[in-house]
Parts: structure tokens; C-alpha cells; sequence
């Protein structure tokens, strides 16, 4: 099974999951501080900063995109309920 | 002699040289939002600015009084002259009339922020033109002839569309719900009508004091502006020294506590509430775990020696919050879910939590409460401790561990820990 690994950096965890997990699938089971609103992909509530790792999550949709650009999200951020990991390591935290 | 109305059925009232109030009164309110109780009702403001190039109208009415609103409107402007329709803030009472108005008007453009460009499917139900609508920033500039309006990008205040409306040539500050109150006087301004002031600071603390850090951000925007009448979306409009509630609102916005730690030190408050003892020891362990953490200061308290309103004041400032309480009947206890449920009034956000508790014979308490911190977006990095009836040394060690690991989290010093969820169903449990 292709892993990943994704550090909490706020609570100092990391887990190892699936290729293909998305982050809230996995965020809220080690308490970590990303919180989410809708969980659709829709409110924004959920996002997060990528510390290192980028280039191991999947591309953003066009509506990640666009709530990205319309909540001011600087360029490493990314939406928690949408981000899912390929592989590799990726650090964030909430914010 | 009274101080005379200003409010009659089917008039506008003059705030400025050519702006008016063109909202609806409901003095027979009781109860605002669920949440909200009034004495006084409330009112819908909205208003009408003109310009030599045509009018804007900024905010409606909630849709039981979009007659009185339009009569307002009309006794002050033709449909054909409105070329802008500025939307502070989407929630129902102040866009009830927006349907109506988008036909009336439909060479008007309509102004708001980004959020509330994704709200505004849900009030609109039939859609809106997409051409008429604007999503106004910082640099956005509605000229209406000889006056313009400008944006303040204040969200949060308190739904994530908010924004103020500024008009620089004459000092008006259409603020939506930020300085806003629920109290109905017909005489409409703060110098004549009655004595609002526990309206309007029971308005904040019901309504903006969870967003208190958003407050803090349009309060440092607002204050430098030379300010001459501030115009909310509800209550008296404030023409009488306006700063004052400018003022007020940083004082409101401002802790109900200073925070008596140090500015290193970190605080961790432990309730707890026990019917036979067991949970008080596992709390004093508790307490004793984080206490050894330097850096970190512990408050024990015990919920059934307390009412809720000022733990909550504490709760606002405190870094960490554990809650231990038995599990009766399958649930935690009264106290403790009372205190939790008061915990929207301010925010914790970002806290750290944790929970535990003796039980009887199934132990549900420390989960519910867990799931209500989660619910709250508290982070809650550790299990709970669940101990069956009387904690032994053992499992007495290990709320002094949890009270240890938390603290630690709040200083930073946590230890990281690795957690594979690749097992088959690891993350489906």
C-alpha cells in the first residue's frame, strides 16, 4: 500500500496513512487544532498552512481554488477537508 | 415635554444632508435569534445616501417590514435613481426586502464582500444577475456625485460576510451590526431616545464578544477614521458623540480579567465536579502532572461550588482547559455540560482540552465531553482518563501523567509521537 506521512505541527504528531487520505480524515483523530465548518469545501473554516510538503498533495479543485482567492489565502495555504496526500511528508498547521 | 418622535409611518428621517433612515421599527419583539432576549424590541435600519449621481441604499429590513421599508424609500427616492445597493451584512433581518428591491431597481449594482457573495444564492433564491454584482476590497470606490462610499473589510462581526461602509466627505459610518443594539425608540437618535446602554453591552456580549479578536482588528481600522455619526444596522442611531461607543467597544472587546500570568507563563484550568470523591482525586492529580511543568500555572476548580458566567470570563483568557466529571445515567453531569454550553459566548478556539472522570459501570462521560471540546475546535491531543469507581495508584499516575503531557503542550514541550494509521480499517475506527 503506497503510505504517506503527515506531521501536526501544532501538537507535535505525525501520522503515517494511506496515499489518497485527505487531511480531515485523520486531523481530528489526533486532536490536532485544524477545524472545520462545512467539511464541503465551501466556507473556509478548515484552512490550514503547509509548511513543507506541497508538491505531495493533490492539486487544488477550481472550487478549492476559488474560496482560496476569496478568503485571502496567501499561497501556502490549503483547505484541510479537500487537501489529500500522495505520498512523501507533509508538515502543516492550522492558520 | 418628551423629546419628539422621529419616526412616522411612511417618512424617512434625515440622518445628514440627504441621508435617510428608511427602516422599520418592532417595538413588540421579546426574543431575537433564539439566543437574544429584548426589553425594548428592535429595529431594522437601513438607509438611503444621495449623491448628484444617483442614490445608494445600504442594508434592508427583515421581510415582515419590507412594506414600511419601501415606503421609506420611496418617499425619498425614485427606483430609477438607486445605482447601488450595498449589503454590509446577509443575515435575513437586514436582507428581507432584497428580493423585492432587485426588481425594483434593476439597474443597480449591488456591493458586498467576497463571503457574502457565496451567501447570497441562499437569500436570493431565484439568482442574481451576475453582472450587477460587485465584490467590493479596500480600493473599491462607489462615486454617487459629490459623496462616494468606501469598504471596510471587517468580517466576523459578526458572520463571515460583515463589512462596514464608509463615507468620507460627510464622517458616516454605516457600521451593520458593530455598534448596533436591540432597542426599539421611535426617537430613533442616542441623544433623545431612552437609556440603552445595557442594550447595547449586552448586544456585544451576546453577539461579537466570541469574535473578540475580529472586534479588536475593526476597532483598529475604525478609530483613526474622523468619525461624525455612526449609523448601525440596528438601534439608536449614534449622532451624540459616536466615539464614545467606539470607545466602549474597546473597552467591551478588552478581557473581563487581566490575565494574572506572567507573559511566559501559560495557563491551565482543571473543573471538575464528583459525587463520591473519585473524580476530585483524579482532578488534584491532574493538577498536580501539570504543575510540575514549568511554565505553567493551574487553577483547580470544582463546578458544584460555582456558577458558570465567571468561569466562562476565565476560560476566555486561560491557554488549557480540562474538565472531569462522573458518568451518570450514561452522561456526563449537569454542571459540567451548563458550563461547556456557555463556552460559544467567548472564544476558545485553538485551546488545548482534555477530560476525565470515574464512573460506575460504562463510562460515556469522557468521550462526550471530548467530542463537545472537538465540537468547540479545541485541540485535544491526549485520551482522557477513565477510571472505574475508586482510581488506583496506577491509574491516579496517569491523570498526573495527562496533566503532565498537556501542560507540556501548552509550553511547547510536548514530545512528538508517531501514529500509523496504515493498518487495515485504522482509520474508519
Amino acid at each position: 500500500m503506497p503510505k504517506a506521512q503527515v506531521t501536526f505541527e501544532d501538537i507535535g504528531v505525525t501520522v503515517t496513512v494511506p496515499a489518497g487520505t485527505r487531511l480531515i480524515e485523520v486531523s481530528e483523530k489526533v486532536g490536532a487544532g485544524l477545524t472545520y465548518g462545512c467539511r464541503e469545501g465551501e466556507c473556509g473554516t478548515c484552512m490550514m498552512k503547509i509548511v513543507s510538503g506541497s508538491e505531495h498533495l493533490a492539486a487544488p479543485s477550481v472550487l478549492e481554488d476559488q474560496v482560496l482567492k476569496d478568503i485571502y489565502a496567501g499561497a501556502s495555504n490549503r483547505l484541510a477537508c479537500q487537501a489529500q496526500v500522495l505520498g512523501g511528508h507533509v508538515v502543516v498547521r492550522p492558520g | 415635554m418628551s423629546a419628539p418622535v422621529a419616526v412616522v409611518p411612511g417618512q424617512p428621517v434625515a440622518i445628514a444632508a440627504d441621508v435617510h433612515w428608511v427602516g422599520a421599527l418592532d417595538p413588540d419583539l421579546r426574543q431575537f435569534d433564539i439566543i437574544l432576549r429584548t426589553a425594548n424590541g428592535t429595529s431594522y435600519n437601513a438607509y438611503a445616501v444621495r449623491g448628484s449621481a444617483g442614490v445608494a441604499v445600504i442594508d434592508t429590513v427583515k421581510a415582515e417590514f419590507a412594506a414600511d421599508f419601501f415606503a421609506r424609500l420611496w418617499a425619498c427616492c425614485r427606483p430609477d435613481e438607486i445605482r447601488a445597493i450595498v449589503l454590509n451584512h446577509l443575515e435575513p433581518d437586514h436582507t428581507g426586502a432584497l428580493p423585492e428591491l432587485l426588481l425594483a431597481a434593476p439597474q443597480a449594482r449591488v456591493y458586498l464582500s467576497a463571503a457574502a457573495l457565496k451567501m447570497l444564492k441562499g437569500i436570493v433564491k431565484d439568482g442574481v444577475d451576475e453582472s450587477r454584482l460587485v465584490v467590493v476590497d479596500e480600493d473599491t470606490r462607489v462615486d454617487l456625485g459629490g459623496r462616494s462610499l468606501r469598504f471596510l473589510y471587517t468580517p466576523y462581526l459578526h458572520w463571515p460576510d460583515t463589512q462596514c461602509t464608509w463615507v468620507e466627505e460627510d464622517g458616516l459610518l454605516f457600521s451593520g451590526d458593530v455598534f448596533g443594539c436591540h432597542f426599539c425608540d421611535a426617537r430613533l437618535f442616542n441623544d433623545r431616545v431612552g437609556d440603552f446602554r445595557f442594550s447595547f453591552d449586552y448586544y456585544y456580549q451576546h453577539i461579537m464578544r466570541p469574535f473578540r479578536e475580529h472586534v479588536l482588528s475593526a476597532l483598529d481600522q475604525i478609530e483613526p477614521l474622523p468619525i461624525r455619526l455612526v449609523a448601525p444596522a440596528h438601534g439608536p442611531v449614534l449622532r451624540d458623540a459616536p466615539l464614545s461607543y467606539v470607545r466602549r467597544y474597546r473597552q467591551l472587546a478588552t478581557p473581563q480579567l487581566a490575565n494574572e500570568a506572567g507573559e511566559r507563563e501559560k495557563t491551565l484550568l482543571v473543573f471538575y465536579i464528583s459525587a463520591y470523591g473519585n473524580t476530585a482525586r483524579m482532578a488534584q492529580a491532574v493538577r498536580d502532572g501539570a504543575e510540575g511543568v514549568d511554565g505553567v500555572r493551574v487553577s483547580l476548580y470544582d463546578l458544584a461550588g460555582g456558577d458558570a458566567a465567571p468561569f466562562v470570563d476565565l476560560i476566555e483568557e486561560a491557554d488549557g482547559l480540562v474538565f472531569g466529571s462522573p458518568t451518570i445515567n450514561g452522561d456526563a453531569v449537569k454542571p459540567v455540560w451548563e458550563l461547556l454550553s456557555s463556552l460559544t459566548l467567548v472564544k476558545v478556539k485553538g485551546k488545548f482540552g482534555a477530560a476525565f472522570g470515574s464512573y460506575g459501570w460504562s463510562g460515556e462521560a469522557v468521550g462526550l465531553i471530548e467530542d463537545r471540546l472537538r465540537g468547540l475546535k479545541l485541540r485535544v491531543p491526549r485520551p482522557g482518563v477513565k477510571v472505574k469507581l475508586i482510581p488506583t495508584d496506577e491509574e491516579l499516575a496517569a491523570c498526573t501523567t495527562l496533566g503532565r503531557e498537556l501542560a507540556e503542550h501548552l509550553v511547547g514541550r510536548a514530545a512528538p509521537r508517531h501514529i500509523d494509521f496504515t493498518a487495515p480499517g485504522a482509520l474508519v475506527a
